[in-house]
Order: structure tokens, then sequence, then C-alpha cells
């Protein structure tokens, strides 16, 4: 009797210690999504002034939107162009960082500085580097004798200087993980490696490697949401132009809710985006999950 | 010679990594006609930040995002420390359940449910609030993760003896686990405050006057005033004046930065 009682004292405080975050993450996480998941079934924009009940309509009509499969072939080819740029090149970052001998600060602070810097100020800068005659990467141009190229203007070109822009953004922040990875792999490892003169690139291989694979797919969901979050620039930079070229899910989204009030619209592409990211995620995580080494 | 040409390269990747930083904070100083100019000339002038001073409230933005981001991070830290503990320490009917829904939150994020949120903030009746804004961030998955991690390397043992001493529960979290846990706080609070500093698309959304609008919307609205590249001086320093307090806080603070999160046990 006793022992049941104190379990179910366990019980009620633990529930009570997870409340406040439970109440929040009911609020803006699993209330909205189904909220959302209803009003997709349903047709509600400017001309509809109660929203009404018309099923698939909305999910039918998108499959039809020519704009909507833009929309996600592009985040699908941003995601393709930034996740795994950014997350290898976090790891060189870290490697050397975590070695170079001379200006060890300087070296980190430069690849973590745009970090702390928001999307929407890198936008600004990132518009001036851009610009065709005046911006930097112009002048650069002409030193080398190219020709001037409209990056941003341009539909075949807008999406690599998107990619570009937002890999130097985000490499820094995913370094300092692959930082913290680094510190928790034993020294003796490394002893043991050296003693048996393996080479850098066998120890990187067999040891360094492995054993940061926990980080490696941490970092990769991080960088894999992060595609479909950031779409803060597009505002400032082509606001998804020319010709939806540029544009992103969520930036889509944000027009139908706002620019056109279809919300009947923008909840069932909330919905699409809202399963993919699940889908992905549990593939990194089921997919992933075995062949890491928990150390 | 491989090993040369990869130091070489990484301080190359140094540089390029600096240099939109020190032409935005260049160009914020140039006189406007020679803003767009590579003309190495002595001309510099604070013209640029007088005028953006005096054209937006950026005062009143610096206050708005103040009050956001500390709010924020003061919920932030209570909500995650409960709820670290809860998962981290003790037994209990439903983990497992509970702890699937907080994995959902880390990838599927506030900010991706920017149109569903407007609906529940339009149905509190909270739109263009400094309340709303911060609202859907009260519960941090990433904050909660974080501790938990940290708080599971911390032997009960600890606990047990402060237990003997006749500490309560809450006196046992405050006085033990919590001061164990600086690092992860100030690697935590470092992150939630640089994002928050920075969040944009959700604050555009829901606020719509002075009172309320964060600096990185304030900044987008003054940037989007100007319909050529003839004002680059003044957008530019808008811009730097909008990431000069975070940068200057982390250029002071990066070495305790780096370290706590390197020590935060972030795998």
């Amino acid at each position: 009797m006793g022992e049941l009682r104190a379990k179910w004292k366990v019980n009620m405080y633990a529930w009570l210690l997870l409340l406040p975050s439970l109440i929040f993450l009911l609020l803006f996480t699993f209330y909205p999504v189904i909220q959302t998941f209803i009003l997709s079934f349903h047709q509600a924009d400017l001309g509809s002034p109660e929203p009404f009940f018309n099923g698939i309509d909305n999910y039918k009509q998108m499959v039809e939107d020519e704009v909507f499969w833009k929309v996600l072939t592009n985040n699908i080819w941003f995601a393709i162009g930034t996740v795994p740029t950014s997350v290898a090149l976090a790891l060189g970052m870290a490697l050397f960082a975590n070695k170079a001998l001379r200006g060890k600060s300087f070296i980190r602070t430069a690849y973590f500085y745009p970090t702390v810097v928001p999307m929407i100020a890198v936008a600004n800068i990132w518009l001036f580097i851009y610009t065709p005659e005046y911006g930097a990467l112009s002048h650069v141009m002409e030193w080398f004798g190219k020709g001037d190229m409209n990056w941003l203007g341009d539909q075949k070109n807008v999406m690599w200087a998107m990619i570009f822009m937002v890999i130097w953004k985000e490499a820094g922040y995913f370094m300092i993980f692959y930082l913290a990875g680094l510190q928790n792999i034993s020294q003796e490892l490394y002893e043991s490696a050296s003693m048996e003169g393996a080479s850098s690139w066998t120890v990187f291989r067999r040891i360094t490697f492995p054993l940061l694979m926990p980080t490696t797919m941490f970092v990769s969901i991080i960088a894999f949401t992060n595609s479909f979050k950031l779409v803060d620039h597009l505002v400032i930079m082509t606001k998804g132009g020319p010709d939806n070229a540029s544009n992103l899910l969520l930036y889509y989204i944000y027009e139908t809710a706002f620019s056109f009030w279809d919300q009947g619209m923008a909840s069932a592409l909330t919905i699409v985006m809202v399963v993919l990211l699940l889908l992905v995620a549990a593939f990194q995580f089921f997919g992933m999950d075995k062949k890491i080494h928990y150390n | 010679m491989l090993r040369k040409i990869t130091t070489v390269g990484m301080y190359g990747l140094a540089v390029l990594w600096l240099f939109p930083l020190l032409w935005a904070v260049w160009t914020s100083f140039r006189p406007r006609e020679l803003a767009t100019s590579w003309s190495l000339s002595a001309d510099f002038t604070l013209d640029n930040f007088a005028k953006v001073w005096d054209a937006a409230p950026f005062d009143q933005y610096y206050i708005n995002t103040f009050l956001i981001v500390t709010g924020i991070l003061v919920a932030q830290m209570i909500t995650a420390t409960l709820a670290a503990y809860a998962f981290a320490k003790l037994q209990f009917w439903g983990k497992d359940v509970l702890f699937v829904l907080f994995l959902v939150q880390l990838m599927v994020p506030a900010d991706i449910l920017i149109f569903p949120n407007y609906n529940v903030l339009r149905d509190l009746s909270l739109l263009d609030t400094k309340i709303g804004i911060m609202l859907p961030y009260f519960a941090s998955a990433f904050g909660v993760f974080l501790l938990r991690q940290t708080f599971k390397t911390i032997p009960h043992e600890l606990e047990e003896a402060a237990r003997m001493e006749g500490c309560s529960w809450f006196q046992i979290l405050w006085r033990v686990y919590v001061p164990l846990a600086k690092p992860t706080y100030i690697a935590f609070g470092l992150v939630s405050v640089s994002y928050h500093w920075n969040n944009f698309m959700w604050p555009l959304i829901i606020t719509n006057s002075v009172e309320n609008r964060p600096l990185t919307v304030g900044l987008a609205i003054f940037a989007q005033s100007f319909e050529t590249g003839a004002q680059w001086a003044e957008v530019s320093a808008a811009t730097v004046m909008v990431i000069f307090p975070l940068l200057l806080a982390f250029l002071l603070f990066q070495r305790q930065f780096i370290n706590s999160f390197i020590h935060s046990g972030v795998k």
C-alpha cells in the first residue's frame, strides 16, 4: 500500500513538473496542427464568409497547382544544396578550429559570427553583394575579367545564390556542436592509434567520424528543419521570384495565408509540410539510429 | 604539403566568411555618394547613422526586442528546468509518450506553424501584443533535451545527500541541479537570445504597431522603404546598428560561450 502511494506521488510530481511545458506545447504545436488539419478540408477564403466543408478540394487544387510543385521542388533542392554541404563544412571547420595553432579564437569567431546576425540583416548585406554592376560579387567578377551576372534576377542563378548564403549563415553554428562532440572523444583512443602508426585519414575514418555520428544526426535534423524554416531572406531579396524560382514552401504558405487570405489552402499546405518534416525526421531517426555508436 | 594547402584554405575561408560583415561596416561609414564605389579614399562619416536614427523609431524597437527576448528566456528557463528534471530523474507513467510529444516539437517548431498559430493568437485576442510574440516559444523542446542530458550526468548521490540534510525538492533543484548545469544554461541562453533577437517572420505577421514591433521587423520596413540601391549607405548603417549589440556581446563572451557549449555535453 505504501509503495503504491509513493509511486502515485512520483507520478503526480512528474506530471506537475511537465505541466508548464506541456500546456504551451499543446497550445502552440498540437492544438494548432489539429485545427489546421480540420480547416484544410474547408473552403475558407475571402469569398466564403463562413468556412464550409469541401472535402479534399483544397488538396486536389494543390496537386493541380503548378506553383505548389515548383515550390516543393525548390525546397527539396534547397535542402539538398544546403544540408550536406553545411554539415560537412561544419565538421571541417571544427576539426581545423580544434587544432589550429595560430589564431584559434579568430578562426572560431570568423566561422561562427554569422549565426548571431539576423537573417533579415544577412539579406540586406547579401542583397548588395549580389547586386549587378555595383555589388561586391560583380567587382570580383570584373577582376577576373568575367562578364556581369544578375544573381537574383536570373531564374538559373537565384537558387545557387540563396544556397551559398545559407551555408555561410549556418555552417558556423553546426561547427559548435562538432567542437563539443570532439571534446567528448577520449584522448586515449587517439594515443593508441598513434602508437600503432595510423595515418590521420585512418584515424578520422575509424575513430573521429564514427564517434561523431550522434552529433551528425542531431545537426542534420536541425539543418533539414532549417531548410524549411528559413524564409526571412525572401521578404527582402526576391519575394520568391523571379517567377517563383526562389520561392520556398513556408513563404508560399505565408503568401497564401496573409496576401491571398486563402485559409483553407494555407492549412492544406501547412499539413503537407508538417507531414513531410515528420516523415523525414522519422526516417533519419530510425534509419540512422541503428548505425550509430553511442559512447 | 596537403596539410599546408588545407591550412591556407581554412584561413582563406575565415577571411571569406568575414568579408560580408566588414563590407557592411565599411559601407555604413561611407558618404552616400561613395557607397557603391570601391575607391579607397579616407572619407568616413557618421551621417548615415544619424539619418537612420531619425528616420525610424529604432529606440522603441530596441526596447521591444529586449523585452521580448528577456521574457522568452525567463519563461523557457523555468519550463525547461522543470521538464528536464522530470525526464532525467523520475520514472513515471506515460514518460515515453510525453518524450515523443516533445521530440515532435523539435521537428515541427513553432516557426513553421505561422498560419495555425496566427489563428490561435487571434482566438486569444493577443494579435499585435508583445506577449503574443513570446507565447509560442515559452516551451522549448531543445532546452528540455539540452538540460536533460546535463541533469543525467549529475550523480544521484548528491540529491540523496541534500535530501538527508532536509532539503525540499525545490531546494534540491535550485541548490544542486541548477548550479551544476550552469554551462548548459549559458549555452542555451545564448542560443535562445540570438534566436529570438533575430526572429522575423512571426513578429512580422502578428505585429502592426510601433509599440510592439521588434528590431528585425523595423529594419525590414526601413530597408524596403528604399526603391533603389542609392541609399546603400543608410541601409548598411541600419543593418550594422541592428546586428551590433549581439555581435558585441558575442565578441566579449565568445570564449565563455563556446566553452559552455563544449562543456554542456551537447552531443
